[in-house]
């Protein structure tokens, strides 16, 4: 926990600084009809420092404690992030229709270790129900991909 | 003057389509709150681009419906599986649950499901006559006072949010920096965008809220080894009147936590306090407080009368002042701002329809609310029975499907992806989320409002102190800005006290 504090505080200081620095480019002072662009983010990015730093001590005169997250934990949540994440990239390429279908039936499958059938029905139905909700009833359109396009949408 | 106001209101609120609308924002809110990573202000997120086409009024009847549905929906979960939907929920575990595994579960949700409707009634009762008041006030704000009540919102969250307060003004500063972020509509300039394309339209707050929210509430759930043990309970007729014939010794307690929650609710942060001061009071008041935690019912009024006065009051400032008070009341503020409403005291002025509406489908969509859950909460409590490979992925697709909606834009599922992750390791550390999403959204108008504020003042803060109002607000947004450091000093002379 310790650990995980120091670097999270230390990545919100640097992103101060990267602030800091955009600000003072963009000109924090008084413009000639007012504040200049940079005046508030370079307020904000000084707090941060400030308190960012802050945390880092307060963490380094702390002693070391329980882990961030255990091994296990940690394979629980790479679980969920991973295939969401190949969710996503795949609908960049094949919709999202197509990317859900994919990633519901992978993960009621795979994960879930639900049957088949299961696994099959509900990748089916929910695109199914996404399309009439979203593109008939509510139009708004959704990423599409080949099959779409195939389909004639 | 007010009467015929709310008159006007119930016409619009009881419309069957405006009926129907709040019959479907409760049922879908309600299965938003019982499920894990699906609470209010992420529900309304996801659903908001489902309204960009209705009526601005049917919209925020269906928004705040299943801002309602939400609130039943986590007193199901807290009671019958000791998980809370919402922060402010947790509370009603402490008794809730104890009851339900002594089979009295019916007794609780009703119990629940009542003092909810109870405060909530309570807290409407009195936006009805408060808010055209505090609207005729704010209508006289210029830029130092509604930069100063900015200022007392996120002061408010650092000094009386119950976290670590250097942590909860890091969140402040992260989101009012991600809203710098793209074009600066002052001066025309690109703000740290380093030459990004993606970066040029700046982060949207409904995003961040689904990620954060979403995304980060799953990941922080699976960690846990998410196991559902569900009590199972009966609800029937019998048991609701009986247990409604219990309420009235509780008046006190009912009293004594609509006018806590409602005081929270208004100034922001406020829910979750609210729900434990609640709790809190009730069990110092109470002739038997060692039945408290064990599974008295009185533990359930409490907390969750404060908790829905204080998610009704964090509606007030919001259609008054145009400062929303929670998470959820910042992304109905979105929304009005996407129907082409400005939120703020004008909305009095020159959307009467709109305000009155809104306030008249308080009590209707919680009449609707509160039976429709007593009769339906078996429904309800079989969708968390659902085995969770089988909810992760689906309410997955669904914030995707959200993220995406809002400017059918790609890269915004990706933000949220990423918003997801930052979520839930700031959930692990203690940085709290609700004000970093405020932050987001209040972030152009802070930074516009003090500028203008400067330029009145040819650059001098002292603005913010010769105004009379601005001055009051500021100085009571300083006063919460340094109450930990206050608090810490007090404690550790204490301390020195007791060592001599």
């Amino acid at each position: 926990m310790r650990t995980a504090d120091i670097i999270t505080a230390s990545l919100l200081t640097l992103l101060g600084a990267i602030v800091l620095v955009e600000a003072v480019r963009l000109g924090f002072r008084w413009g000639p009809d007012g504040p200049q662009s940079g005046f508030f983010p370079f307020w904000l990015a000084v707090i941060l420092i400030g308190h960012g730093m802050a945390v880092v001590i307060r963490a380094l005169r702390r002693h070391s404690d329980q882990p961030f997250v255990t091994r296990e934990q940690f394979r629980s949540v790479l679980t969920v992030i991973g295939p969401a994440a190949t969710m996503v990239l795949v609908t960049q390429f094949l919709g999202l229709y197509v990317a859900s279908a994919l990633y519901l039936g992978f993960y009621v499958r795979r994960v879930g270790h639900h049957s088949w059938t299961t696994a099959l029905g509900l990748a089916v139905s929910l695109p199914v129900v996404t399309f009439v909700i979203f593109e008939r009833w509510f139009l708004v359109p959704l990423p599409k991909g080949p099959l779409e396009a195939w389909l004639g949408y | 003057m007010g009467f015929e106001n709310i008159v006007l209101g119930f016409h619009i609120a009881i419309t069957p389509f405006n009926l129907l609308v709040a019959v479907v924002g409760i049922t879908l809110g309600t299965i938003i709150g019982v499920l894990p990573g699906l609470g209010g202000a992420n529900g309304v997120a996801i659903l908001l681009p489902l309204t960009f086409r209705m009526p601005p009024t049917s919209a925020i009847i269906l928004l705040t419906s299943l801002y309602w549905g939400a609130l039943f929906g986590g007193a199901i979960t807290s009671v019958l599986f000791n998980i809370p939907g919402e922060p402010w929920s947790v509370a009603t575990t402490f008794d809730g649950y104890p009851l339900a595994r002594q089979g009295k579960g019916a007794q609780a949700l009703t119990a629940a499901f009542t003092s909810s409707f109870i405060g909530a009634l309570f807290a409407t009762l009195l936006i009805t006559f408060f808010a055209p008041l505090l609207a005729d006030v704010a209508l006289h704000f210029g830029p130092p006072e509604f930069f100063a009540i900015q200022a007392l919102t996120f002061s408010s969250f650092v000094g009386l949010g119950g976290g670590d307060p250097v942590k909860s003004f890091i969140s402040i500063v992260v989101g009012l920096i991600l809203a710098a972020v793209g074009l600066d509509i002052v001066t025309g300039q690109l703000r740290m965008t380093f030459g990004l394309t993606p970066l040029m339209s700046g982060f949207d707050f409904i995003v961040a809220v689904i990620g954060l929210f979403g995304i980060g509430e799953i990941l922080v759930s699976v960690e846990e080894g998410l196991k559902f043990d569900g009590a199972r309970t009966k609800m029937n007729l019998k048991v609701v009147f009986e247990t409604w014939k219990t309420m009235g010794r509780y008046w006190r307690t009912f009293l004594r936590s609509c006018i806590i929650g409602f005081w929270m609710g208004f100034k922001p942060g406020g829910a979750t306090p609210a729900s434990f001061m609640a709790y809190a009071f009730a069990k110092r008041a109470s002739k038997h407080p060692e039945r408290f935690g064990k599974g008295e019912l009185e533990g359930v009024v409490a907390p969750e009368t404060a908790a829905h006065a204080a998610g009704v009051a964090a509606m007030l400032p919001m259609i008054t002042l145009g400062i929303p008070g929670s998470p959820t009341a910042a992304v109905m503020f979105g929304g009005l701002i996407i129907w082409g409403l400005q939120p703020g005291p004008m909305l009095f002025k020159e959307q009467p329809d709109f305000v009155w509406g809104l306030i008249a489908s308080m009590y209707t969509g919680n009449i609707i609310g509160v039976l429709m859950v007593l009769a339906f909460v078996p429904f309800f409590a079989a969708i968390l029975r659902l085995p969770f490979a089988i909810l992760t992925p689906f309410i997955v697709v669904i914030c995707a499907i959200g993220a995406y909606a809002v400017h059918n834009n790609m890269i915004d599922i990706w933000y949220m992806i990423i918003f997801g992750v930052v979520g839930y390791v700031f959930k692990k550390l203690d940085y709290p989320l609700a004000p970093l999403v405020l932050a987001l959204v209040l972030g152009d108008f802070a930074e516009n409002a003090l500028r203008q504020s400067l330029i009145m003042s040819q650059g001098t803060l002292l603005i913010f102190f010769r105004r009379p109002i601005a001055a009051a607000i500021t100085v009571l947004a300083i006063f919460f800005l340094a109450l930990p450091a206050i608090t810490l000093w007090r404690r550790r002379r204490e301390q020195r006290r007791v060592v001599r």
